[in-house]
Order: C-alpha cells, then structure tokens, then sequence
C-alpha cells in the first residue's frame, strides 16, 4: 500500500501568514522607498556601462568645465568628461568596494563571532574579544587609511582597508546572537543526536542569528559607501581614471569657483545612496524582527 | 574606587594588543619596507641605514620589544621626512585637532539638544519632523561634502570666512574662530543627527515613565518637567553614544582638516601616508587609539557617577 504523500503546498494559516507579512512589508515605508533607492543604485551600478551617455573617462578638451545642458546633463568636468557618465561609474566603485569589504567583513567577523560566543574559553573568546576591543578603539577611517597606506592605494586594497574596519561589528553582533541561541532546546537536541560543534555552529545557530546580521549589513553598506569616498577623496581609492565619487569631490575642489555643480552632485549621489542603505536596513530591523520596533 | 582600579585592570590586555597591532603594521608593507619607502634606485648603503633605523635588523619579537622599550620612555621615533622626532610633530598639531574636535562637540550639542528637547516633546508634529530631516540629512552626506558646501558658498562665493590662514587660538581668538568655525559646523552636523535622534527616543521612553506622571500628577507643568526631571535621566545614554561617537569624530576630523587645510594631526597623519613615512603614521596610529581608549574610559567613569543605580549595582558586584 502507498504511502500518502504529505503535501507541499502551504496550508492556508502559513499563506494568511505569509500574505500578513508582505502586507506589513508594503505598509513599511522605510522599507519601500529604502529598497528602491537600493535597487536603482544596484541596477545602475550594475548597468553604467550600457546606460553612460558618454565614455567616463575619455577627455574631451573642447567641452572642459560646461555647466549642465541638454547634451550634458550633469555638465563636464575638467578634463571634458561626462559628469553624469562618471556618476554611474562612481556608483559601480562605491558599490563594488562596500560589498567587497562587507565580504571581507563577514568572511573574517561571523567565524570569530561564533567561536567566541560558542566555546567562551580564554583563548576562543576572551583573547579574541580584547583583540576585538583594541581594534575598536582605532577610528573606523583612521583604520582604514593606515591600512590603505600600508597595503598601497588600488580598489582591492580599499575592499580589505574598509573590510578590516567591520570585523568588530561583525564579531559582537555573532558572538551576542550565539550566546542567546547557546541557551535555546534546539542546541541541546543537536547535542544529543551526536552533532558536532562546526556542524551545530554552522548548520544550527547560523541559520537563526541571520536577521540581525542582514540588518548590520545593509548599515555596514551605508558606512562603506562614505568610507570608500573618503579614501578616495584622500587618493588611497581607485586609481584614476577610474571615476569614484570621492576622487571626484576632490578634482571638484579646485574649481569651486567656475564649477559648484562639480562638489554638489556626486555629494548628492553619495547622500542618496547612503539614505537607501540606512533607510532600507531600519525598514529591514522593523520588518524583521517588529517586537524590538514595537 | 574599586570599579575605577578594575576598569583601569581591563584597559590593560586591550592596551597590549593595541601595541601589537600597531607594531605589526610596518609588517604589512609587502615586500621590505626601507625598499618600499626609498624606491627602486636605493643603493644597498641606504637600504641599511633605513632598516638600522627602523630596527628592522633585529627577529620580530626583539623589534616589539625594543619599539614598546622606546614608547615607554615617550620616544616615538623619528619622522623619515626630516629626522624630527615624531612626538614634536604630534605635539605641535594635536592642538588644533582637540579645539577643532571641542568646537565641533560644542556644536553638535546646539543643535542636538534644542531640535532633540523639541523633538520628543512635540512627537509627531513639524518639530519633530524637522529634527528628523536634519538628523536623516546629517547621517546620510558624507561631513567632508559638508565642508565643501560651506567652501563653495561661505568661503568662494560669498566670502564670508577665509578659506585659510590658520592662528593658534591664544595668538588671535577672532581669526582662529574665523577660520575654525566652518570646520566645526560642518563635523558638528553630522555629530548632532546622531546625538539628536538618541536624546529624541531616549526622552521618548522616559516621558512615558510613572516618575514623569508623578510629578505631573503633584502639580507640575510643561518645561519644570522636562527639565527638571525627564531630561536628567534621559541624559545617561546620551552620555554613552557622546562618548562611542569620540572614535567616529577624530576619523571624520582628518578629512575635515584636509579640506579646510588646518595643520592638524589628521592633516600629518595624511601627509606622512602620502610620503610613506611610516614611523609617523604609526605613531598617529597608536596616539588615536590611545585618546579613544582614555576618552572612553572618562565616559564610562562619567557614566558611573551620573547614574546612581549604576554605581551601586557595581559596587554589589
């Protein structure tokens, strides 16, 4: 006799559920224009190539310092080149170093985070929480342009710079997230059955500890964006001609005078894109988890 | 004083990491450093007299010792650019970043209090919407786009404040304000959005407090309230966000400084990077972390004072 087959379609409680959640999704208007702005970042980051108007970096001597016009709407800058062309390159560099370094972050962070809070030994916990102390108390930026300075200017070297600077976050948010889950009967019952700590670390408490961790991402986005401005603006970024919107607040700077819209508009794109990123992980926070919100 | 000697106690394996991670920078310079810091054409005399000069002849753990040996009698060596020691360097430009770093405290707390005060109490209406566009507006642009906002129309345009031209503070108080002032506002801004939005939603939660009803049910009205109770326990995480803020000001400072070309630590911090000069970046390096870890420790005794319930819980403990 066959067994009946349980069905995989979701029972009408798991849709009304399902239907609750998306709802209140919709409803969350942090959440909305934040994921918009993110996804317009993205697509264009991903894009700039086929929708530049103009080469980014090909100079264009008789068009050096226009103001905004039809043909160029975010006008040229010094060297002639298309402001706004160079403003979706920007957006490709700003996003390819923040979600380097976040991986970077995250490759290095969530391991130490869940030895720490797993085994609470000397050597797996407090040695690895007052390395964790002394790396927090170097500025962030600070941080990140020693690094830079040491390891050479270039985007890779940024990625790692930047990444560096979020392992702390990284480890603390794990190693608290650990220690609460550590107390819960799930550990326990995967004790039992003989599992072994990699398998209940990884397979076990990982899977439950994700949403405080996409929270610290999508907020570590926002950071890296400003971060990797700032090393660009200091010239420890990309290299030119490589368009990123630091370095071009700081070819801005020396015009000032003949070409304000050259210091506003990539600040503006950064401002945009850091509010995206912020606005979408607050959203994500009372999405997610709405009894911390409430 | 018991909780001041063990928070003193914990200071110590943190300092002795901080000590090692900055040691080992030099270490991360790929290739040999004295080759890295002099070029390809260095003759084999040079190269040794610069690895002789940055101890780098010696096993590593004998370099850790002999650099923290030196630290310990306040040598922090000496900069590669013009052989000074880097400890006058410092000395000379961390004048201009503390006034620039209490200036910008100075700002941020004048704009954060009344905005963050007018916030909570006028919950859902234009006060509050305003403080939460200014504090959105503040975490969300970079403070050094800021400063050059303000360049463009204070400095070029409207040429209110000079763009350069930096006195120290006791030398002509009117033209060091004239030419900190935009520096500090611009910094200050970002600092207060974050200040702003904890004084807002801590106040918030203690508004809500049986306490407040108390005294509201005694007799007490609008402002004696706020002021006289509410705001004074709403403080205490204020306090403590003031104080992690310190490590993200002195990052935000650096560039800030660039900028506005103050000849402040961050600006020698950058230089020396530029000109790979390595001892000194190192030391900007350790001095960082140390304001950061003593400025920390001043707010978590500040913190212990201001909160009784703090002090006793730890005493208990």
């Amino acid at each position: 006799m066959a067994l009946a087959q349980p069905s995989l379609e979701p029972t009408s409680a798991v849709r009304v559920r399902r239907h609750s959640r998306f709802r209140a999704m919709l409803r969350n208007r942090q959440l909305v224009i934040g994921g918009i702005i993110v996804a317009v970042v993205l697509l264009v980051a991903i894009f700039a190539n086929l929708i530049s108007p103009y080469d980014p970096n090909t100079p264009a001597y008789s068009d050096i310092l226009k103001g905004p016009s039809a043909s160029h709407w975010f006008g040229t800058d010094q060297l002639g080149r298309d402001e706004l062309a160079r403003i979706f390159i920007g957006a490709r560099t700003s996003m390819t170093v923040s979600i380097g370094a976040l991986i970077v972050g995250l490759i290095i962070g969530v391991p130490l985070g869940l030895v720490s809070g797993f085994y609470r030994g000397f050597w797996d916990d407090w040695i690895i929480m007052r390395i964790i102390d002394a790396m927090q108390a170097f500025p962030f930026l600070i941080l990140a342009l020693v690094m830079a300075a040491m390891l050479g200017p270039g985007e890779r070297n940024a990625m790692i710079a930047i990444g560096i600077g979020y392992v702390p976050v990284f480890v603390r948010i794990v190693r608290g997230q650990v220690l609460g889950e550590l107390e819960k009967e799930f550990v326990s019952a995967a004790r039992m059955v003989g599992a072994s700590d990699a398998r209940i670390m990884w397979r076990h408490i990982l899977p439950n500890i994700t949403t405080p961790l996409i929270v610290q991402m999508t907020i570590a986005m926002a950071s890296g964006i400003i971060a990797e401005a700032s090393l660009s603006y200091l010239g420890l970024g990309v290299s030119p001609p490589t368009a990123s919107w630091g370095t071009m607040l700081h070819d801005a700077q020396g015009y000032l005078g003949q070409a304000t819209y050259l210091a506003v508009i990539p600040g503006v794109a950064i401002g945009i894109a850091v509010l995206g990123f912020n606005l979408f992980g607050d959203g994500l926070q009372q999405w997610l988890d709405p009894r911390k919100h409430n | 004083m018991a909780y001041v000697g063990k928070r003193l106690l914990t200071m110590i394996p943190v300092l002795i990491f901080l000590s090692i991670m900055v040691f080992s920078l030099i270490h991360l310079i790929p290739g040999d450093p004295a080759q890295v810091i002099l070029g390809q054409d260095a003759t084999p005399q040079a190269l040794a007299a610069l690895r002789a000069q940055l101890g780098l002849n010696h096993s590593v753990p004998v370099q850790y010792f002999d650099w923290m040996g030196r630290l310990f009698h306040g040598n922090l060596g000496n900069s590669l650019l013009d052989n000074e020691p880097v400890s006058k360097l410092i000395g000379q430009r961390l004048p201009v970043t503390v006034e620039l770093a209490v200036g910008t405290v100075i700002v941020a707390l004048l704009i954060a209090f009344p905005l963050g005060v007018l916030a909570a109490v006028y919950r859902g209406r234009w006060a509050d919407f305003t403080a939460l566009f200014v504090s959105t507006i503040g975490l969300s642009v970079p403070p050094f786009w800021i400063g050059l906002l303000f360049l463009v129309w204070f400095t070029v345009k409207a040429h209110i404040f000079p763009s350069s031209g930096y006195v120290p503070i006791f030398q002509n108080f009117g033209q060091n304000l004239s030419v900190m002032f935009l520096p500090m506002v611009a910094t200050g801004i970002r600092e207060a959005a974050v200040l702003l939005r904890m004084l807002r939603s801590s106040l918030l939660d203690v508004l809500d407090q049986d306490f407040v009803r108390t005294a509201r049910a005694k007799g007490l009205r609008g402002w004696g309230v706020i002021v006289g109770h509410a705001l004074r326990n709403a403080l205490i995480p204020v306090i403590t966000t003031g104080g992690l803020q310190i490590a993200g000001l002195l990052g935000g400072l650096v560039i800030t400084e660039q900028i506005f070309t103050l000849p402040g630590f961050g600006s020698l911090l950058v230089q020396s990077v530029y000109s790979r000069d390595y001892p000194t970046v190192q030391a900007c390096a350790l001095i960082a972390a140390l304001l950061v870890v003593v400025v920390n420790l001043l707010v978590d005794l500040v913190y212990g004072l201001t909160d009784p319930r703090i002090r006793v819980q730890r005493g208990r403990a």
